[in-house]
């Protein structure tokens, strides 16, 4: 296997609408093939891979919903963090529920810019630690992929502790700000995915996270994966003939013959895009166009095992 | 075009990877060529995109798109296209900069700690810029009609909830029981507080509290321009000449967002106007016949068309089974479907063939 899935916690990033969900749980189940206990975290949406690989979303969202041997989900909320982190710290019920009704308390944490970003990677943190610090949970994972909302908000992601780090002054939140920086931009510990769709805004956004992440969090992109890549049908020969027979027939064939050239024209392009981004030095996996308008459990597990055979 | 009738702002939502800014763009294209004089504000463009444009000479200012560089794309305007690229780098300081009532103000909110750290994490920082930037075009009255290409979110509907957003962040009454005198210049309301208080100060850290404090306090004198400007621009949101066009493509993962997005407005009392689709597949079949192809292409090549052909076929008729679903839910508002085109939209040609199929006619075919 090769190292990226040999990290703790991973981040899957790129541009909006890549596929970066179903390469998450993609990677998720090879990890989990491979007899480690993977979690696959959620930014606040709508399980859209749990319903996928389980037939139906989860009665509890927040829970951690298992998928298949050795793979759980389970979505991640501000909220919901800042309830198990003020648990876990407070040392009675009695004050934890004083400060939940804090009128205050509410305002600073809604007010508070990155506060949301802050406890969003916190309880990421948490999930990925052996001793499960806040919710003390039976279940301890040996990898936590990150479906990482796209990539500005993503970014803003990992670079929330580091900020908070050094804005909090001195205290409690100081110090778990800082933990959760220095695990975060460990690179023994912590990879970054990219996934990138093979058009010039996806690709172009993949190459500027990679930079970005070197210079403001330190990390390197690991992998990145071209989703969706049409195949290699007809060469140029081919699409010369065509050209030639174009106008040719009745209409069924000459539709297929303008299908035909349409897709010749778009795997030329396709193809172009990979250059690019082979070209920027980060390895990069490519994963085949699935003719279908959503993926079912089925694409996942091909898109798993394609995966698992080229790491 | 039904979409754009009577409009003189239109919002173009979705989601991620829809093609929201070509749409936006072609929109704002074929509406400069039937004779409007339109301003498109984009985030974030393409390079190519916003080269054909001319965009990336900007820099937060709008331009006019050469009408030499339309002429020589074949395409016969007879308004004007502005363009705009929001500068994503752009920071809340200009916001402050202009709401400040005076120097001291602002140099004592841009000084500050929280605020130097913190600014650019603003939440909504970027969807508040495209929201302040609409309303001041709006305002100047120099434009016929406005295109707001959306800024990428995982909640598409982010940038409507900015202002008020903001709003709420400096005028409560929480805020007012910061600035009031009490211990540490911070005075809590409710039972218990002292305990709360001291609780708060273990978990936070004593100088944060304070920097918070004298933040507040500093951003408390422009409440007032920060919240007429919210509710104006909450007006022109719902104005009646507001239209917003959700802007999405066949697959289901699109259109559950089309379908929440849909919701998420009605619950702001907005109505949208009614729905682009893009990147459908519309072949008719049926399956062309084996011999006839044959003969044409000799048994390999035709084989493989042919299996190419049914792909496609399939696509077309999953798109087209969408397609249905979408127009049972958005009852009776115009659907419009650009076809999946097999070169990426990236200059003026591109965007003037996205239009004709937008406006349904050639007036903004290439020549």
């Amino acid at each position: 296997m090769s190292g990226i899935l040999d990290r703790r916690l991973l981040f899957v990033m790129g541009k909006g609408g890549t596929g970066k969900s179903s390469v998450a749980a993609a990677l998720g189940l090879a990890a989990a093939r491979h007899g480690r206990k993977v979690l696959l975290c959620e930014v606040a949406g709508q399980q859209r891979v749990t319903r996928t690989l389980v037939g139906h979303a989860p009665s509890d969202p927040y829970e951690e919903t298992k998928l298949a041997p050795g793979l759980w989900a389970t979505s991640v909320d501000p909220d919901s963090a800042l309830e198990e982190y003020l648990r876990s710290q407070l040392p009675s019920r009695a004050l934890f529920e004083l400060l939940k009704r804090s009128r205050i308390f509410q305002y600073l944490v809604a007010a508070a810019p990155g506060s949301r970003e802050l406890l969003t990677i916190g309880k990421i943190w948490e999930t990925a630690q052996l001793d499960r610090p806040w919710t003390g949970a039976q279940l301890r994972y040996d990898l936590v992929i990150v479906d990482a909302p796209a990539t500005g908000h993503g970014l803003a992601l990992l670079a929330a502790p580091r900020t908070f780090r050094d804005v909090a002054g001195v205290g409690r939140i100081q110090r778990q700000a800082g933990r959760i920086d220095s695990f975060v931009r460990d690179p023994e510990t912590t990879g970054v995915v990219g996934v990138a769709l093979p058009e010039e805004m996806p690709v172009t956004e993949t190459i500027e996270l990679g930079s970005a992440l070197e210079r403001d969090i330190g990390l390197e992109l690991g992998l990145v994966v071209m989703n969706a890549l049409d195949p290699d049908r007809f060469s140029d020969q081919d699409a010369a003939t065509l050209a030639g027979a174009r106008g040719a027939g009745g209409a069924p064939v000459r539709e297929a013959i303008e299908a035909a050239l349409a897709q010749h024209a778009r795997a030329a392009a396709h193809r172009e895009q990979l250059a690019r981004l082979e070209a920027a030095g980060r390895p990069v996996v490519t994963l085949p166009h699935v003719f279908a308008p959503e993926l079912a459990r089925e694409d996942i597990e091909a898109m798993s095992e394609r995966l698992e055979a080229v790491l | 075009m039904n979409l754009l009738e009577n409009t003189r702002v239109c919002v173009c939502a979705g989601s991620g990877g829809v093609g929201k800014t070509t749409t936006a763009a072609a929109l704002a294209l074929g509406a400069a060529a039937s004779g409007r004089k339109v301003v498109v504000i984009t985030i974030d463009p393409a390079r190519r995109l916003a080269e054909s444009l001319g965009v990336p000479e900007l820099g937060n200012e709008e331009l006019l798109v050469d009408p030499a560089r339309l002429e020589a794309a074949g395409i016969a305007m007879k308004g004007e296209l502005w363009a705009l690229m929001l500068d994503p780098k752009r920071t809340f300081d200009d916001v402050v900069r202009s709401y400040a009532p005076d120097e001291e103000t602002r140099e004592a909110v841009l000084g500050n700690r929280i605020y130097r750290e913190l600014s650019t994490a603003v939440a909504g920082s970027q969807e508040y810029m495209a929201m302040e930037r609409l309303y001041e075009l709006h305002e100047r009255g120099e434009f016929d009609l406005l295109v707001l290409d959306t800024p990428p979110s995982r909640n598409a509907l982010d940038f409507l909830d900015a202002p008020d957003r903001l709003l709420r962040f400096i005028d409560s009454r929480s805020l007012q029981a910061f600035l009031a005198p009490g211990r540490a210049g911070l005075r809590l309301l409710g039972a218990g507080a002292g305990v709360a208080m001291s609780v708060l100060e273990r978990i936070t850290g004593i100088d944060l509290l304070r920097d918070l404090a004298e933040f507040f306090s500093s951003f408390s004198s422009m409440v007032d321009g920060f919240r007429e400007r919210a509710r104006a621009v909450n007006e022109l949101l719902r104005a009646d000449a507001t239209a917003f066009v959700l802007v999405t493509t066949p697959r289901t993962g699109s259109l559950e967002e089309a379908a929440e997005l849909r919701e998420q407005l009605s619950d702001r009392d907005i109505d949208f106007r009614g729905v682009i689709v893009n990147r459908v597949h519309s072949l008719e079949g049926p399956e062309a016949g084996a011999g006839e192809l044959e003969g044409l292409l000799g048994t390999d090549l035709a084989r493989r068309v042919a299996a190419n052909h049914r792909d496609y076929l399939a696509l077309s008729a999953r798109d087209s089974a969408s397609l249905e679903r979408l127009g049972a839910e958005v009852g009776g508002r115009p659907i419009v479907t650009v076809p999946s085109l097999e070169d990426e939209v990236h200059d003026l040609p591109g965007l003037a063939r996205v239009g004709s199929y937008l406006f349904g006619d050639d007036q903004t075919g290439p020549a």
